[in-house]
């Protein structure tokens, strides 16, 4: 295997820097919440894994698409299409949704274009690649999701407790976010019952595009149905809206975990598709030798 | 809660969320250091088999 690229050594080092200054703005810069006291500060890390979670899943469909296009002539207007799409539809929401809260709404919405511009960029890159390539990329894109959304999930019960006086409730989101986690949960398990690496690359992508619908679904549950989840980004029922009630220095710290937590994931995916591509090449010295 | 003057005594609940956020970062870490560690032990396994 190559050394690591001295961009992911520095990656590495400005990740855990960076982790360190968000957990000091939690702590140490960001006012107690007046109402529910110090447990406020979970928001704010609750919030960046769940949009990180959202984000590896998101990547991970992308990545199926592309697994599935191999083979298939020259695919790339394909893919170009789709990222135009996905670009669109995010822009497409994010301005329907800033006649609520414009400022919130925009970063939001410019972090997800940021997200699908970069992944469009590293496609054009990578140029003619076979479907295992991309099968690795989209294993590591689900894997890292479900470690943020596992984080998520569980920070939000822990808030909850207090908050709700439950651990867990039926409300929308919080069924919907579980359901997501235990569809992509299920595709690591049935992936081990595979053998044939290009018959569990093709099963992963239909699987991981077919379990994305579980993705907008938990992001728009909030919206969808009656829900007593709080509402960070857009809200339409007046009683949801200002459920966070930031103040701007909560909001810098919220924002800030933000981008934070997007850098940690493109550091940890990284990470994450150099150890796929090491596996995937013992395996095959091992096949060799076995032959 | 809700009915109060001071902010709720919540400082435990808050240890436990960072507790579970760092803890499931460092495991998965860990995880990710010692597969690749493992990878490694097979590499050179591979590379001692093939001289």
């Amino acid at each position: 295997m190559s050394p690591k690229p001295l961009a992911l050594k520095i990656l590495d080092w400005l990740s855990l820097i960076l982790l360190a200054v968000a957990t000091y703005l939690v702590f140490f810069y960001a006012p107690m919440e007046r109402v529910m006291g110090n447990v406020q500060r979970v928001f704010y890390f609750h919030v960046a894994t769940g949009w990180v979670g959202y984000l590896a899943f998101y990547a991970a469909v992308i990545n199926g698409i592309l697994v599935l296009k191999q083979g298939q002539g020259n695919s790339r207007p394909w893919n170009i299409i789709a990222w135009i799409t996905g670009v669109i539809g995010f822009l497409a929401y994010g301005m329907y949704r800033s006649r609520e809260i414009a400022a919130l709404e925009g970063i939001g919405v410019g972090l997800m274009l940021v997200a699908s511009f970069s992944g469009g960029i590293g496609y054009g890159l990578s140029r003619k690649q076979d479907g295992l390539h991309w099968d690795v990329i989209g294993l590591a894109a689900v894997e890292l999701g479900l470690v943020f959304s596992f984080i998520n999930i569980v920070t939000g019960a822990i808030w909850a407790r207090p908050a709700w006086n439950t651990w867990w409730t039926w409300d929308p989101r919080l069924v919907t976010a579980t359901i997501m986690e235990l569809i992509y949960f299920a595709y690591m398990m049935l992936r081990q019952g595979i053998e044939n690496p290009l018959q569990r690359a093709r099963f992963g992508a239909v699987y991981a595009i077919l379990g994305f619908v579980s993705v907008p679904l938990s992001y728009f549950s909030i919206s969808i149905w009656r829900s007593i989840h709080p509402v960070v980004f857009g809200a339409e029922n007046p009683e949801a809206k200002a459920s966070p009630g930031l103040t701007s220095d909560m909001r810098v710290v919220f924002f800030f975990s933000l981008i934070v937590f997007t850098i940690i994931f493109i550091d940890l995916f990284w990470n994450r598709i150099r150890l796929g591509h090491f596996t995937e090449k013992i395996a095959q010295r091992k096949m060799e030798s076995l032959s | 809660m809700f009915f109060q003057d001071a902010p709720a005594e919540t400082t435990g609940y808050m240890i436990l969320g960072y507790v579970v956020i760092f803890g499931t970062m460092a495991t998965y870490l860990l995880s990710m250091i010692t597969r690749w560690r493992n990878l490694k032990k097979d590499q050179e396994l591979l590379d001692e088999m093939d001289k």
